[in-house]
């Protein structure tokens, strides 16, 4: 066994390391202000900016993220004055003028979040550090979509959220560099309880599943609070682990507590998994307390609808977006994604387009790239034709304010996408709320330009 | 006690679904002396033998929906429905069950292929490389469903006929509100079933007893002239089937995606430690046993003294299992170990 | 490759060195030359060489490590809430705690052997995931992951009268800000001495008796040995690596989530061990290396990108091409890795070393003298 005097050598590796690290960490202290940029990765005289698209490509949400990815590419089209428009032609704000942003090309990076922090930290990352990406979009999950919000707040550019549920996201967590388009647990539960009190009355027992997460939990208590306000009881609320697969050990519970509605607070798979169970366990066609039995799904979306199947009849819950939707900007956008893919967008589709668009309108409308710029424009801004209708980018906590809807699955589809039918959409005032009740209660902070 | 009676009917269903993959991957093991992190993969091919033979069974007309401008938008009808009415309609209905028949030449096949083309190679390497190995091609072989089939989970119901819920508590006394699904009894037996199948094969057999002689002592069985290696490579199919099998049984409680052979894989591999390397009646009631204590720990009172318990039971039953009996439930000395 | 002399290993820690801190360089050419990643390479090439310690040296196969590298995370994410935000106490306190719990997970596990202590390992670091997920959330942040906030206490950075202002404070190492560059070099620089450290245990007394162990536990116990002190110092020193790589994720970027420390974290670091190498000094650095520039490069080619690397193609094979081969990159990228693992280990069980050790030979087939150890530790 050959032994060498490390105690002289080791210590001089370690010299000769820290002198190499120091002249070669050198020339970059020196270029990262060199050109004078008063914000990260100002594409000064460059013909064309860059954004980043951080969505999921491997996993549990793979197809949502693909879809948003699709929606992302078609808004980079239509911004780049290619194919018929979108919603540009709809939009109230007419910045945007089809030749790129502040008349540079928008061009895009990808990255896969894998629905994990770390894995979306590190996607996001390189985009910033090797790509100069100037602004981060996408997710699928809150814990994402918070983690990267935090991400770009301390790096200095714009994350706008994708599909992000969770109250926290612009509550607890918010940032002045995050913006969210998508709507919250709390709107759900402010959006679901007046429809459900027309539909079962106010003398019901709820029974809530919770995904053991803290979306599940923001969500539980959105729909606990705005439920317990028409009249309802709440049975129990039991926490289930995260992708439990089988879900039956829960669901027996269910059949003799006395409640005659099951809340599901569970998203992607773990609600496909225990709408699917509990319809099995027969919880549909059950009498409780002379009443029938009822299934609530607080945030629906039609992938996911998809895999429950005909489960899905009948079951009330509510979106962000649905493609069958009326006005003038959803048809523009169902129109122009339907001709590009051949089929309609997704909710988690729609607020990408949207949040791609927003953003460069308030680039626009900014005069700058520069991120402290942007969100001025954004904040407080009064838009309309997105396919929401008027909606509000609120200033105090960078929500977005609009009508959400109220769907139900429905019970004779015509065709393989008309799974949901929307029963109502709720106007903005009654999901509108004080930025800072305690649900919510966070600090923006200041804006960071990055440089 | 009615809460109790579901609870034992909870365990023992999942205790079915675990006891049918670990079986297959103790088999294996205790023939081969592989360590296949792919036996996850062939349950997830199991599920998916019922979702194309359903695709098959419905392929359909397509008709223009001319309501819906923007996209191409069908409404779909099997031709199956359109040549044979209601029989068509009949069959597709049965899809899961015939999936059963589908399923078993195909995963025969794909074990048989998968032994000769890769395992065979790795019987004299260490474990470290058979578990690499197999976690790549369980890999490959999910990402190739997903690119065909997509990530969402599709579903899969069950048949009409057994759609609905038995009312067991009649049968035990208790009311009429102890229900339980029908599909689930359905599993319920035919895990059973398999099971009992898979044991009175082996020791009943002349096949079987070369195979048990040979899992005690293969130098000897082949040094008397028995070719011993075709029947593992045949033992290996077997045990393709039984993970297969339970993923066809399992689609109408699981809507199956790409990834459902990975969440399964780790618990199985626990259930056969448990159980003892290489003993299939271990894994058989380790299975079982890991089930039933699964559902009861996920009971409201049991989760309220102790918070959290259903996330962890199986691991901390494991450690404490494996801390108090060196080999598992009804291990052999010496194997796995050093 | 090369015969374990005192100044061959001089040569490698040189050449290691070397290589490491100008890795920004020429790695650019790849793609890779970003901080983030450069990062990523030096925290994950340490988790390895930790990993390597137990698994390589001392034949235990720990399926449950990446526990450790979360505690180390959230013991480090905590000193800079509570503390400081410099990282020397943040990392002193993550391989402390992470040593802790290393040495009592291993003094339970290691009452078995084989299989039955990888799947321990396992289900402690499962357990431990589940709870940092769920009902630890008052510790962890369950789902959100630990962050930093404006209000927390920072005990000693009060007491030195600094003052963050409104916005989110940054790691700092006496006033180095540990991000990009910076960042990226003091992660190398531990990890160099991470390798230092481990080629010393592999030239160690302690080395040999790790190699033992592997080759024939049972023997030893017959001479008398207790071998069992040996394997917990093994356990405890990977798991204080570990802990180590989970503080410097931390100090690059501070945020510890669970998923850090589930199976399939865990199966990361066994995978990227053998992928380069189980039991030689430079594979897990490579195997680490190589995981990590496929999760964030190869998942990034999106139909636009290859589409203008097969640019030169004539249209109609360009579009088949590009089909082809985005199977294989974005949203494919795991078909690549699964594929990659199944060609390293049938047709190189050694690992990418063993590719190494098997080019080196053919150049110097002429010399004659060439080594036939394809490791610098013997493997098997």
């Amino acid at each position: 066994m050959a032994k060498f005097d490390t105690g002289v050598s080791r210590r001089n590796l370690l010299k000769g390391g820290l002198a190499l690290s120091g002249a070669l960490a050198a020339p970059t202290f020196f270029t990262r202000h060199a050109f004078g940029a008063d914000f990260l990765n100002n594409p000064g005289n460059a013909a064309s900016i860059k954004l980043g698209f951080n969505v999921p490509q491997t996993g549990a949400y793979a197809d949502e993220g693909a879809d948003e990815l699709r929606a992302f590419q078609l808004a980079v089209k239509h911004l780049n004055g290619e194919g018929d428009g979108g919603m540009l032609n709809t939009f109230s704000s007419k910045a945007l003028k089809g030749n790129g942003v502040l008349g540079k090309k928008v061009e895009y990076v990808t990255g896969d979040t894998q629905t994990k922090s770390d894995a979306a930290r590190a996607s996001a990352k390189r985009m910033i550090e090797k790509d100069g990406a100037l602004m981060i979009s996408g997710g699928s999950s809150s814990g994402v979509a918070i983690a990267v919000q935090g991400l770009c707040q301390d790096a200095g550019i714009i994350f706008m959220a994708g599909l992000t549920h969770s109250n926290d996201t612009t509550g607890k967590d918010r940032r002045r560099n995050g913006f969210r388009h998508f709507f919250n647990a709390y709107q759900s539960g402010a959006a679901l309880a007046p429809v459900l009190k027309a539909n079962y009355g106010t003398d019901r027992v709820a029974y809530h599943l919770t995904a053991d997460y803290t979306w599940g939990w923001t969500q539980e208590e959105s729909i606990k609070n705005a439920t317990e306000a028409v009249g309802w009881k709440t049975a129990a609320a039991v926490k289930t682990p995260l992708g439990a697969g089988d879900f039956s050990q829960y669901i027996t519970p269910v059949l003799n507590s006395g409640a005659d509605v099951l809340v599901l607070n569970h998203y992607g798979k773990d609600m496909v998994n225990s709408l699917t169970q509990a319809v099995q366990f027969g919880l549909r066609d059950k009498k409780v307390n002379g009443k029938d039995f009822a299934i609530v799904v607080p945030l629906y979306s039609r992938l996911m609808a998809q895999g429950a199947g005909a489960n899905v009849k009948g079951i009330f819950g509510s979106t962000n977006w649905h493609w069958s939707l009326k006005d003038e900007g959803s048809q523009a956008f169902v129109k122009s994604f339907g001709a590009e893919y051949g089929f309609p967008p997704s909710q988690a589709a729609h607020t990408c387009y949207v949040q791609t668009l927003l953003y460069a309108d308030a680039c626009e409308r900014a005069g700058t790239f520069a991120p402290c710029e942007v969100v001025k424009a954004l904040e407080g801004f009064e838009f309309d034709g997105l396919g929401n209708g008027p909606t509000l980018y609120r200033a105090e906590d960078h929500q977005c304010f609009k009508k959400v809807l109220v769907v139900k699955g429905n019970e004779n589809p015509t065709s393989q996408f008309d799974l949901l039918e929307v029963v109502q959409e709720v106007p903005r005032e009654q999901v509108t709320y004080d930025p800072n009740i305690p649900q919510f209660a966070g600090d923006l902070g200041p804006c960071n330009n990055g440089a | 006690m009615d809460a109790i009676l579901l609870q034992i009917l909870n365990g023992l269903d999942k205790g079915g679904a675990y006891a049918l993959i670990a079986l297959g991957l103790t088999l294996i093991f205790g023939t081969l002396g592989v360590v296949n992190f792919a036996h996850g993969a062939l349950f997830m091919l199991g599920a998916f033998c019922a979702v194309s033979l359903r695709e098959l069974l419905t392929l359909s007309m397509k008709v223009k929906d001319e309501s819906i401008t923007f996209f191409d938008a069908y409404k779909e009808v099997p031709y199956l429905e359109v040549w044979f009415g209601e029989t068509g309609t009949m069959i597709i209905d049965l899809a899961v069950p015939l999936s059963i028949l589908f399923a078993i030449p195909i995963m025969l096949l794909i074990g048989l292929a998968m032994e000769r083309g890769l395992i065979q190679h790795f019987y004299k390497r260490t474990h470290a490389e058979q578990i690499l190995v197999t976690f790549g091609l369980a890999i490959v072989l999910q990402e190739i469903v997903k690119a065909y089939f997509g990530a969402n989970p599709i579903p899969q119901p069950a048949p009409e006929a057994v759609a609905g819920s038995a009312n067991i508590g009649a049968l035990f006394g208790l009311g009429d509100s102890v229900v339980y699904p029908w599909w689930r009894l359905v599993y319920l037996a035919f895990s059973g079933v398999v099971i009992a199948a898979v044991f009175a094969f082996l020791q009943f057999t002349t096949f079987g007893m070369v195979v048990r002689a040979g899992m005690q002592d293969r130098e000897t069985v082949g040094l008397l002239g028995i070719n011993i290696q075709r029947r593992f490579t045949i033992v290996f199919g077997i045990a393709a089937v039984v993970a297969g099998l339970a993923g066809v049984m399992y689609t109408p409680i699981l809507p199956p995606d790409y990834h459902i052979g990975m969440d399964f894989l780790v618990l199985s591999f626990v259930v056969v430690v448990v159980g003892g390397m290489g003993s299939l009646g271990g894994a058989v009631a380790a299975g079982f046993l890991l089930g039933i204590l699964q559902s009861f720990a996920s009971m409201n009172e049991v989760k309220s003294i102790l918070p959290g318990i259903d996330q962890i039971i199986i691991y901390l039953v494991a450690v404490v299992i494996l801390l108090v009996r060196p080999r598992g439930l009804m291990g052999r000395k010496g194997v796995m170990e050093g | 490759m090369i015969a374990p002399t005192a100044r061959n290993d001089l040569i490698l820690i040189g050449a290691f060195a070397a290589a490491v801190l100008t890795a920004p360089l020429w790695l650019a050419p790849i793609g890779a030359g970003y901080p983030d990643l450069l990062q990523k390479f030096a925290i994950y090439g340490l988790f390895a060489i930790g990993f390597n310690i137990l698994f390589g040296f001392t034949g235990y196969l720990s399926f449950g490590h990446a526990a450790f590298l979360g505690v180390g995370s959230y013991a480090a994410v905590w000193s800079f809430k509570l503390l400081t935000m410099n990282v020397l106490p943040a990392v002193f306190f993550a391989v402390l705690v992470s040593g802790l719990f290393a040495l009592a997970i291993g003094f339970i596990s290691l009452r078995r052997t084989g299989i039955y202590f990888s799947i321990l390992t396992l289900a402690f670091a499962q357990m431990s995931y589940n709870l940092a997920y769920s009902v630890l959330t008052p510790i962890t942040n369950g789902e959100t992951g630990l962050q930093l906030t404006t209000s927390d206490p920072r005990i000693l950075d009060k007491m030195a009268g600094i003052d963050y202002g409104a916005a989110l404070p940054t790691t700092d190492l006496f006033g180095t800000e540990m991000t990009g560059y910076p960042g990226f070099y003091f992660c190398a620089v531990l990890m160099i001495i991470g390798f230092v450290i481990a080629v010393r245990i592999a030239r160690s007394p302690f080395g040999t008796m790790l190699r033992a162990i592997k080759s024939n536990q049972n023997r030893l116990n017959y001479t008398g040995i207790n071998t069992r002190p040996y394997a917990l110092a093994a356990f405890v020193i990977s798991g204080m690596y570990a802990g180590l790589a989970g503080a410097l994720l931390a100090c690059t970027d501070p945020l510890a989530g669970a998923e850090r420390m589930q199976w399939t974290a865990s199966g990361e670091v066994v995978l990227m061990t053998i992928l380069g190498g189980a039991g030689t000094l430079l594979g897990p650095v490579f195997g680490a290396g190589v995981i990590k520039y496929f999760e964030n490069i190869f998942s990034a080619f999106n139909h636009d990108i290859l589409m203008s690397i097969f640019d030169f193609l004539p249209g109609w094979l360009q579009g088949i091409v590009v089909t082809v081969s985005g199977l294989f990159v974005g949203e494919g990228w795991h078909l690549t890795l699964g594929a990659l693992f199944m060609i390293i280990v049938i047709f190189l069980p050694g690992g990418l070393m063993e590719g190494v050790g098997r080019i080196a030979k053919l150049f110097r087939k002429d010399g004659g003298a060439a080594n036939s150890s394809v490791s610098t530790a013997p493997g098997e």
